[in-house]
């Protein structure tokens, strides 16, 4: 028969309780099998569902279609708010010529995202995991030697988050948790995986806390692992691959992992 | 210049890729996504000036999830199509020649594919909040908002559908001892 708090473990597993709580139910979780059995297997489904379902992108074709049919809604709202001046659709001497380029145009950059998606893909799904996490480890004990840590040094989140969009290939999530004890120290560019990762570090007391964030692949991570001393958490936010790594307690770390998976629950990606 | 506009392409645009596929899994047929998500892009726009700050993602997979709805009432369903039999590009053959294991390969598309047909398989009341958790990460309350029914439906319905998904994996897959993992 099937535990009376298994709503409140699912609910846990699903990060949808306070710390209170989520300590009650973990205590009640050590003496109760069922109850430890629903959260294996919840563990298990998630990470099978994330590792194997397809995060395709939308078709370029149907981009092109919304922006073709926006335009045309914006050359009426135009049209109407000044009546004087007619002017039909699509004829608008104004739009910028990005809106009007031929479809061809598309079509072909459709061609080419479509190429380097499965060039990406063949990437990726030809890299074995452990390497990977080897080099995880190694670039944050290589952040930690002078020097290293930042390539922008700043607690400004404002000021970060821009600074990665000309130097990587992704947009992490970033946020300043000072409150919590978690200080923004400022970010840097890393190579992972065939790609440009972003790197926003925070500090933790005397702790330093590499966040990295990469497009992610075909590989699974175990979503916690410890390495030569340091502790490594990886999760997944619709196709990016967060991964933390710090010599921090697990406790720590985990309190940081929790903070930036509501950040990026609420972050626009 | 044209400040809606503008606007639009910052905070919606950017959820293109998920709204699809979402839309994808509703309609389990890529080109009726395709029209779904159109169709929910030019109410959202024509919409968009009453939406105050808010969560724009749930607003959108509302938008999606209820002419989804409307384009279900008015063409009664065709021949159910299943999602995994018409791959995109991405996922050519190309693939597995070039992973080093041909046969372990072979044998982790047979799962993923496994996996694609049982989730199809789900109601869709069981596999909307499924594939709104596990694959876009929303909370109940986001889930609770884009299929409008109380939190505490969603969290029955997710328990569910979950306990549904992994009884049918373990009568589809456990039962070949090659796919054991």
């Amino acid at each position: 028969m099937p535990c009376a708090e298994g709503s409140r473990v699912q609910a846990y597993f699903d990060g949808e309780v306070d710390a209170v709580a989520a300590a009650d139910i973990e205590r009640h979780a050590e003496h109760c099998p069922e109850c430890r059995a629903l959260l294996a297997e919840l563990t298990e489904l998630r990470g099978r569902i994330r590792r194997d379902l397809e995060y395709p992108r939308a078709p370029p074709q149907l981009r092109e279609r919304i922006t073709r049919m926006l335009d045309e809604e914006t050359a009426a709202a135009a049209a109407a708010a000044s009546p004087a001046q007619p002017r039909p659709a699509g004829r608008r001497s104004g739009s910028p010529a990005w809106r009007t380029r031929p479809f061809w145009l598309g079509a072909f950059g459709g061609v080419g995202a479509a190429l380097a998606a499965s060039l990406a893909f063949l990437f990726l799904s030809a890299a074995p995991a452990d390497p990977l996490l080897d080099d995880v480890i190694a670039a944050h004990v290589r952040s930690l030697m002078p020097e290293h840590l930042t390539d922008v040094i700043s607690t400004d989140r404002h000021t970060v988050k821009p600074w990665f969009a000309g130097h990587v290939d992704v947009s992490p999530v970033v946020a300043d948790f000072a409150t919590q004890g978690y200080r923004l120290v400022g970010g840097r560019a890393d190579y992972f995986d065939h790609q440009r990762a972003a790197v926003v570090v925070y500090e933790h007391g005397a702790h330093v806390i590499n966040v990295f964030t990469w497009v992610a692949g075909r590989h699974s991570f175990a979503e916690r692992t410890t390495r030569s001393g340091y502790h490594v958490a990886f999760w997944r936010v619709g196709n990016l691959q967060y991964c933390a790594v710090s010599d921090a307690g697990w406790d720590e770390l985990l309190a940081l992992v929790r903070l930036l998976r509501d950040a990026g629950a609420s972050d626009a990606r | 210049m044209d400040d809606k506009r503008g606007r639009f392409e910052a905070l919606v645009m950017p959820h293109l890729d998920a709204t699809h596929r979402f839309a994808r899994w509703l309609a389990r047929s890529s080109g009726e996504a395709d029209d779904i998500v159109q169709e929910a892009f030019l109410r959202a726009f024509r919409g968009f000036d009453t939406l105050r700050g808010g969560d724009v993602k749930a607003w959108l997979f509302t938008i999606v999830r209820n002419c989804h709805a409307t384009a279900l009432k008015q063409q009664h369903r065709r021949v159910l199509v299943p999602l995994p039999q018409e791959h995109d590009e991405q996922s050519g053959s190309a693939v597995i020649a070039a992973t080093p294991d041909p046969e372990s390969a072979s044998i982790e598309r047979d799962e993923r594919r496994v996996l694609d047909q049982l989730i199809a398989a789900l109601p869709q009341e069981h596999r909307e909040v499924l594939l709104l958790r596990e694959m876009e990460d929303m909370s109940y309350r986001e889930i609770a908002t884009v299929t409008q029914v109380p939190i505490g439906t969603v969290m029955s319905r997710l328990a569910r559908a979950r306990a549904a998904l992994r009884m049918k994996w373990l009568q589809e897959v456990e039962g070949e001892p090659r796919a054991v993992r």
